[in-house]
């Protein structure tokens, strides 16, 4: 089977910065990929170009048989793919239930009845069934961060991308983000996932990566990167984080 | 801190934070009082002095009509030419972001007044010499509409400073929003309709508000291009029975009446989408 996502030689630069200096890495369905890397190594941009937030200069991504070359293929993908941001970026003006129901009755077209019923389903999945009528600004960073990650599963994507999603949480709040993540991890959801939570990626991910200035510089299984990594900046890197 | 001030039982929320006029009761007080000091004042001239002040409310009665249509419908204008201008400004498209900046800037720097003259005075003739030359009867013949001119100009004109307003708006919602919504697969007008305008609204409202109370007080202006709005008919009743202290006064009085309830009207709004959150 072809792998579901096909990044082939990609670039990218922001004015004199190169992001992305030809980045080529495959993901087959139904695994998870963790992404670390220090900041402004091109990891969330590379994340970003998955669903096109973010525009290629050169290179090709190809996902689930849609190519993201042509512009106009853009939404197609993006149905598709669910997204998961640092900062939630929940829609302030509705509710929870409301952020979940929007974009399945304007983009998927589904009747209120079930938008509704799938909404109410995914809130009680993430955990949060009672807090439907609370506006993002009444829950805690955890709870918005369950919505958001419910608000894009209502699409039915067959990948989501998360792009550090515990980063702006305290502490006590990870674990419960961590835990729904997961549990799509463990149905079998394709991830790829920006994040440096350790003990998630031991415990979810097939496979690591580690990315430094917009070049990957290794692939391989959590166990080998985290313990036994074999080039040297990835070990430079390690020891600053892990300590 | 000691024992004593920490036993202290906490003054109620309502007595914490006192920032003057923050209160939504201090304001509604102040602009009752003035409000029914104007009003007050107009109903005291009218009927204890009917003669001239009955006379002149009388006398430009249809000119608050006009002004009022005027202001009413050339705002409801200005909304759309604004929503437009404000998303043109922002577009990718760079014919569309040139056209709608040279607008704005050609607009801002020329004063209304003139704007209405040119709209009156130089637009027919042009249209005429065009259609003339072209062989158009209908547009060789063409003759300005007072009103509909004036609706135009001060559209026109109006919808440039609003185009700002909403551009402004716009952007200050966080780019996250857009993202957000686009990686659902909403397209850019569904992102636009359903997350970013109706926050921009609640963030424009103020300033929206203030265009419609300047919008009202400018349509003062069209009086110079043959419209009878109220100003013209204030100058009309002056200049027939030469009383300037009485027409001006009553005439500003209208004015005043016009804006004090239009104020109301906005922070009532503004009120109210807060509460809707």
């Amino acid at each position: 089977m072809d792998p579901i996502i096909q990044i082939d030689n990609v670039h990218k630069r922001f004015g004199h910065i190169e992001a992305l200096r030809g980045v080529s890495l495959e993901v087959d369905i139904g695994e998870v990929v963790v992404v670390i890397g220090p900041s402004g190594s091109g990891k969330s941009t590379m994340l970003r170009c998955i669903n096109r937030l973010e525009e290629y200069d050169s290179g090709h991504i190809i996902v689930d048989g849609i190519s993201l070359d042509n512009a106009k293929n853009i939404n197609a993908v993006r149905t598709e793919v669910g997204m998961v941001f640092q900062q939630f970026n929940l829609f302030p003006h509705l509710t929870a239930l409301q952020n979940i129901e929007l974009a399945q009755k304007v983009v998927r077209h589904r009747s209120s009845e079930s938008a509704r019923a799938t909404a109410m389903e995914l809130l009680a999945k993430v955990g949060i069934p009672e807090k439907a009528d609370a506006y993002p600004l009444q829950l805690s960073g955890g709870q918005q961060q369950r919505v958001a990650i419910a608000r894009a599963l209502a699409m039915n994507p067959k990948i989501m991308l998360f792009d550090e999603p515990t980063s702006a949480l305290d502490p006590e709040m990870i674990k419960e983000v961590l835990d729904v993540m997961l549990a799509l991890a463990v149905e079998g959801m394709t991830m790829v996932v920006v994040s440096h939570e350790i003990g998630f990626a031991r415990a979810a991910a097939k496979r690591a990566i580690f990315m430094d200035e917009g070049l990957i510089v290794e692939i391989g299984p959590p166990e080998q990167i985290f313990s036994a990594p074999v080039e040297e900046r990835t070990k430079l890197f390690l020891s600053k984080v892990l300590l | 801190m000691d024992a004593k001030q920490s036993a202290a039982p906490m003054p109620p929320e309502s007595e914490l934070i006192r920032i003057p006029g923050a209160e939504p009761s201090s304001r509604i007080d102040a602009w009752w009082g003035l409000f029914i000091g104007v009003v007050g004042l107009t109903i005291v001239l009218v009927i204890f002095k009917p003669d001239p002040y009955a006379r002149i409310v009388q006398f430009v009665r249809d000119g608050i009509v006009i002004t009022l249509t005027l202001t009413i419908v050339s705002f409801f204008l200005v909304l759309f030419v604004g929503l437009a201008g404000g998303l043109g400004r922002l577009s990718k498209n760079r014919l569309l972001r040139g056209v709608t900046t040279l607008y704005v800037e050609i607009v801002r720097g020329i004063p209304l007044l003139v704007q209405l003259l040119y709209w009156y005075y130089a637009f027919p003739s042009i249209v005429r010499t065009l259609g003339a030359s072209l062989g158009i009867p209908a547009m060789a013949d063409y003759r300005a509409n007072a009103i509909g001119t004036a609706i135009l100009g001060m559209t026109f004109c109006y919808g440039a400073y609003m185009t700002e307003i909403y551009r402004a708006g716009i952007q200050s919602i966080p780019k996250g929003q857009l993202e957000a919504a686009r990686s659902l697969g909403m397209s850019y007008f569904q992102a636009m309709r359903h997350i970013i305008l109706p926050q921009a609204v609640r963030v424009i409202l103020p300033p929206v508000g203030n265009e419609f109370i300047s919008l009202l007080k400018d349509s003062s202006l069209a009086s110079v291009v043959a419209v009878t709005e109220l100003t013209r008919r204030g100058r009309e009743f002056m200049a027939a029975t030469y009383m300037p202290i009485e027409t001006w006064t009553m005439v500003g009085l209208l004015y005043l009446i016009m804006t004090l309830f239009a104020s109301r009207l906005v922070a009532w709004s503004e009120r109210r989408m807060q509460v809707e959150r």
